[in-house]
């Protein structure tokens, strides 16, 4: 009897998985056909830029500069055990590039824009703002998601190419005027083995996650129900979401670029 | 031809079943209080007819068109035929008031932004606003303005139809009966045919042609305005005088 119903809970909750699943993929599917068709609204589009962009530019900036410092750190004092100091500046550069600069910015812009698009887009549901849209003539997927998507997979990489110069520049003034490297032989080995593919594939890695950031938060809003303790769990489960796909698809796509 | 026929109209929710083969007719011009009591099914049946729910049967037409399974350009042609004012005013809370009043012709390009600007103070003075109200902020208004902002952005493109759910919910008295006046007028210059959900029998009784009592989602009166004290309808007279004992049992407990 037991067995039973383990076996019929977990029957309920992967049926609950393929179910939430296919309702993604038809609103990803939606949001794309209907963000490629006009109209289009390039004020929603450009409020998004700079909120995407602009204003995360501080924390993402603080995140890569203490990731490259603590990177430095870190490790001079592993590699001096072995006598190894010269790879810090290999290290830094390719950590950051590669992967601290795309999944540190990924993970701290869905906490900030992925929960903050899933509240915006969640009250709009509970007061009726999304079907007030819809009487004025206006397709809610056209007008509130797609300029959000569009604007994220955007804004990641650019925050991304920022994030890894001063990540960079935070394990430099580390290493420089804490570890006491010489300027010109740490710069020399920042450049000396990264290659275009170390900062493309982070870019790349970024627009991806930069698409599911706006995908969680918009999803999870959009399908917000029974007032504010809706909104929030749809907030929770933006950040939350986004945060594994990020995770997950990290793997993949290094999986993919560098195996 | 009825400007709209609603012909057995069901939904429901899981195994709720909040609506039950709704069926009425409304001529042109003619306008209908939907009265009822709180989850009787009255706002999901008006969001079936705009098809914001979607309907599991029955037949919705407007101007003789069938918008029950209907393509996406069809629902839409329909839907510019109305306005609607919703029970919280559902105000785009990001945008300032002149934008909210002229979201849709905005929206369409047919009104440059200055001329709606421009345009919406005169909107807004019509339903007794100032016209600084149109540089604020949607947060900035009380409940009474942000309903009259609501219903000069429902009457902004002079819809055939316009929709009011519960207008005057949450105001007081003198508020409301400014909504209701400004409805009636707005009605009346426009020539629209019109529904509106209340539990507001002044409103009620200030805005009906036809008055339909709704219960356990079946339409259980359908009449007129002036028979509406005099109906021998059990539902409609314990509703009308506000008792607690009746067919409509009431959980107080």
């Amino acid at each position: 009897m037991f067995a039973l119903q383990f076996i019929n809970s977990i029957g309920r909750l992967f049926l609950k998985f393929l179910m939430a699943t296919g309702r993604l993929t038809i609103f990803s599917g939606q949001a794309l056909f209907q963000g490629l068709r006009p109209p289009y609204y390039p004020r929603q589009i450009l409020r998004q830029l700079v909120d995407i962009g602009y204003y995360s530019l501080p924390v993402v900036g603080l995140t890569a500069a203490f990731t490259g410092m603590v990177l430095a750190l870190q490790s001079y004092t592993g590699f001096s055990r072995f006598s190894a100091e010269g790879a810090v500046a290999t290290v830094v550069v390719l950590s950051v590039t590669r992967e601290l600069s795309p999944v540190l910015a990924g993970l701290m812009v869905a906490g900030r824009i992925g929960a903050a698009m899933a509240a915006e887009i969640g009250t709009m549901r509970v007061t009726e703002q999304v079907d007030a849209l819809s009487t004025l003539s206006t397709n809610p997927i056209q007008y509130l998601v797609a300029p959000r998507l569009f604007a994220g997979i955007l804004m990641l990489p650019l925050l991304v190419l920022i994030g890894d110069i001063i990540g960079i520049f935070g394990g430099y003034l580390v290493s420089v005027y804490k570890l006491g490297f010489n300027p010109g032989n740490y710069l020399h080995q920042t450049i000396q083995y990264l290659e275009p593919i170390d900062v493309i594939s982070g870019l790349v890695k970024a627009a991806v996650f930069g698409f599911f950031i706006s995908l969680m938060g918009c999803y999870h809003g959009y399908h917000s129900k029974g007032g504010a303790q809706g909104v929030g769990t749809a907030t929770t489960n933006s950040v939350v979401s986004a945060s594994i796909l990020i995770l997950v698809f990290n793997y993949l796509l290094t999986a993919l670029f560098f195996s | 031809m009825p400007k709209i026929a609603i012909k057995n109209l069901q939904k429901s929710f899981g195994s709720k079943q909040v609506l039950k083969n709704v069926s009425f007719d409304l001529n042109q011009g003619e306008s209908l209080v939907v009265m009822g009591g709180s989850g009787s099914g009255k706002s999901v049946m008006i969001k079936c007819i705009l098809n914001l729910l979607q309907p599991d049967n029955g037949s919705i037409l407007l101007d003789g068109e069938e918008l029950f399974g209907a393509s996406s350009s069809i629902i839409g042609k329909a839907r510019s035929k109305v306005g609607m004012l919703f029970q919280g005013s559902a105000l785009f809370d990001s945008l300032p008031v002149w934008e909210n009043v002229f979201f849709a012709p905005l929206q369409k390009k047919i009104i440059s932004r200055q001329e709606a600007r421009r345009e919406a103070r005169e909107r807004l003075a019509a339903v007794g606003l100032q016209k600084e109200v149109a540089d604020l902020y949607p947060a900035e208004l009380s409940g009474g303005m942000q309903r009259r902002v609501g219903l000069a952005r429902a009457v902004v493109e002079a819809p055939e139809i316009i929709f009011f759910d519960e207008p005057t919910a949450g105001l007081d008295p003198i508020i409301s009966g400014v909504i209701n006046d400004l409805i009636v007028k707005n009605v009346k210059e426009l020539g629209a045919t019109t529904i509106t959900i209340t539990h507001d029998m002044a409103s009620a009784r200030r805005v009906a042609d036809k008055v339909a009592m709704i219960h356990g989602g079946e339409i259980v009166w359908f009449g007129d305005r002036k028979d509406l004290d005099n109906s021998g309808n059990p539902y409609v007279d314990q509703f009308i005088n506000g008792r607690v004992s009746g067919p409509i049992k009431v959980d107080v407990t």
